[in-house]
């Protein structure tokens, strides 16, 4: 951890004035405005692909007291609303409460959720809430799909859930879906559901963070696949969400719309249920923890002080991108998809659309050991039956398992053109 | 737009940062840039002003730079931002 006071001397290139609102993005912001917040590391599911590893309660885990402090300070510092996910939030015993209690004090929130605590009840409650946005996951247009790598019965859920918003009159409920070798052609289905649910659909990533890392050889898009989303993006970019999930696909042709830039640690970041503040929500690794928010000065601190997150702010290096054509539009991709590929950071994406990741995964790496893991120790009735497959691979990697992936939200600038 | 009164939205808050400010509906929930520190001073003062040109003369900006202040304002209008004062 990292709180510093040795801070860089060297004079580092000052922010332009005025000009294009990325190029603001890179210098940071002097608080994030995508900030996702993990509440609990508990999940009643076991999601192959799940970004924080979920399942077991950390012992650590921020109070309500805690919760509530923190809330507290992103009010100061005018955050205006934040992500909240896990694990599945709604397991905390307090997340009503915390909810309300950020709603008063003018934290928008925008929750995760696999469904399963979505009741009438709750639907009519959040129906007569005032902002606040409820994201639900499904990653199969079909059972099949969504169930082999969420688990027996997690798409009866999300559906049951959708029914129950759609009921109790909440409108505009998101479907968070992340994108995989398996949902790719499923994509107007997916398109159809939000429809039917009045819902918007909103597509992510997958990113090999998590236990994201031991399903992405299998399950991220194929070359042809990535160029069927582009496509489909470009025809229905508007009406969907995406984040800052697909920038790298900006070397297709035309930037698509939503964030396009890595804000980790710039104007993106994560808290996780123990109060470790991390560059971004994929990137859950010691390499990208700037600090503790329970320690002297609190999250602003870490926010605007941290040695990382000055590094990230600093301008970065194109590497072997930088002769690229498109490293305007698609900067080297993502900087977590890298990381835990165990490419380097200045150089390609590991999906980058000319193929240069590709030839770079044959070459020598080393994906970096996961520097935590709460994922259960033993299988459940819940865990999905790609991890059943896997656990009975030859190599006998067994990789227990949890949760819905949720995730830097909705693009930050939705609706305005830099 | 130049001569009637507008103002701040009720419902809007800044928040300060380096390159100027960040504009926050709290009813639309539109996020918007504020990309220069004038234009947030101009758009902090608008309700303290008579119209839009009275506050543009206030704030100093050159004659030239209205009609870029005029768009600037008409594009936050767009989002709720702003809107037209009726009642004083
Ligand atoms: S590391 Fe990847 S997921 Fe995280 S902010 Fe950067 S581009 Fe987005
Ligand atoms: S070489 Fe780098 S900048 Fe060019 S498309 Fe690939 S990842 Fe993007």
């Amino acid at each position: 951890m990292t709180l510093t006071t040795d801070r860089p001397t060297a004079a580092a290139p000052a922010r332009p004035e005025g000009g294009a609102l990325v190029k603001q993005f890179e210098f940071g912001l002097d608080a994030p405005i995508c900030l996702t917040w993990e509440l609990t590391y508990a999940c009643n599911l076991e999601c192959a692909h799940c970004l924080s590893s979920s399942g077991r309660r950390d012992p650590r885990e921020l109070s309500t007291q805690q919760c509530k402090e923190v809330i507290d300070e992103l009010q100061r510092m005018q955050v205006f609303y934040v992500n909240i996910g896990g694990g599945e939030p709604t397991i905390r015993p307090d997340f009503w409460e915390l909810l309300e209690y950020a709603i008063a004090h003018e934290v928008g929130v925008k929750f995760s959720t696999n469904g399963a605590r979505i009741t009438p009840e709750r639907a009519a409650f959040l129906a007569a809430t005032d902002y606040v946005d409820v994201q639900i996951s499904l990653d199969g247009a079909t059972p099949e799909v969504n169930d082999y790598v969420r688990g027996p019965g997690s798409y009866d859920m999300a559906i049951r859930a959708l029914e129950n918003l759609q009921a109790a009159g909440f409108s505009d409920a998101k479907i968070s879906v992340v994108c995989t070798r398996q949902n790719i052609g499923q994509l107007d289905d997916f398109k159809r559901i939000a429809d039917e649910y009045g819902a918007t659909l909103r597509l992510t990533r997958l990113r090999p963070s998590g236990r994201g890392a031991d399903v992405w050889d299998e399950l991220h898009p194929l070359p042809e696949q990535q160029r069927e989303l582009y496509d489909w993006l470009v025809a229905h970019g508007e009406d969907v969400l995406t984040g800052d999930s697909f920038f790298h696909l900006a070397a297709f042709g035309e930037p698509l719309p939503g964030l396009n830039l890595c804000g980790a640690g710039r104007v993106v970041c994560l808290i996780d249920p123990i109060g470790d503040v991390y560059a971004c929500p994929f990137a859950i690794h010691d390499q990208f923890h700037a600090g503790n928010l329970l320690t002297e000065g609190g999250f602003g601190e870490v926010w605007r002080n941290s040695k990382l997150f000055r590094e990230l702010r600093s301008p970065q290096t194109g590497g072997a991108c930088s002769s690229c054509a498109h490293y305007d539009s698609c900067r080297g991709g993502c900087m977590a998809a890298k990381f835990f590929t165990g490419l380097p950071l200045d150089g390609p994406d590991p999906e980058c659309v000319k193929g240069y990741g590709e030839s770079a995964l044959t070459g020598e790496r080393t994906i970096p050991a996961a520097s935590q893991d709460h994922s259960k120790s033993n299988p459940t009735r819940n865990e999905p039956v790609m991890l059943q497959l896997m656990r009975r691979r030859p190599d006998g990697q067994d990789s227990p398992a949890t949760r819905p992936v949720s995730a830097c939200a909705e693009s930050p600038i939705a609706g305005f053109t830099p | 737009m130049l001569t009637h009164p507008w103002e701040l939205s009720a419902s809007v808050a800044l928040r300060p940062e380096p390159f100027g400010a960040l504009a926050y509906n709290f009813h639309n929930r539109k996020l918007s840039f504020l990309k220069r520190p004038e234009l947030v001073r101009v758009v902090e003062r608008l309700g303290d002003h008579p119209d839009v040109l009275s506050t543009l003369e206030a704030e100093g900006i050159p004659q030239e730079q209205h009609a870029a202040y005029v768009r600037a304002l008409s594009g936050l209008a767009a989002t709720d931002i702003i809107r037209p004062r009726t009642a004083t």
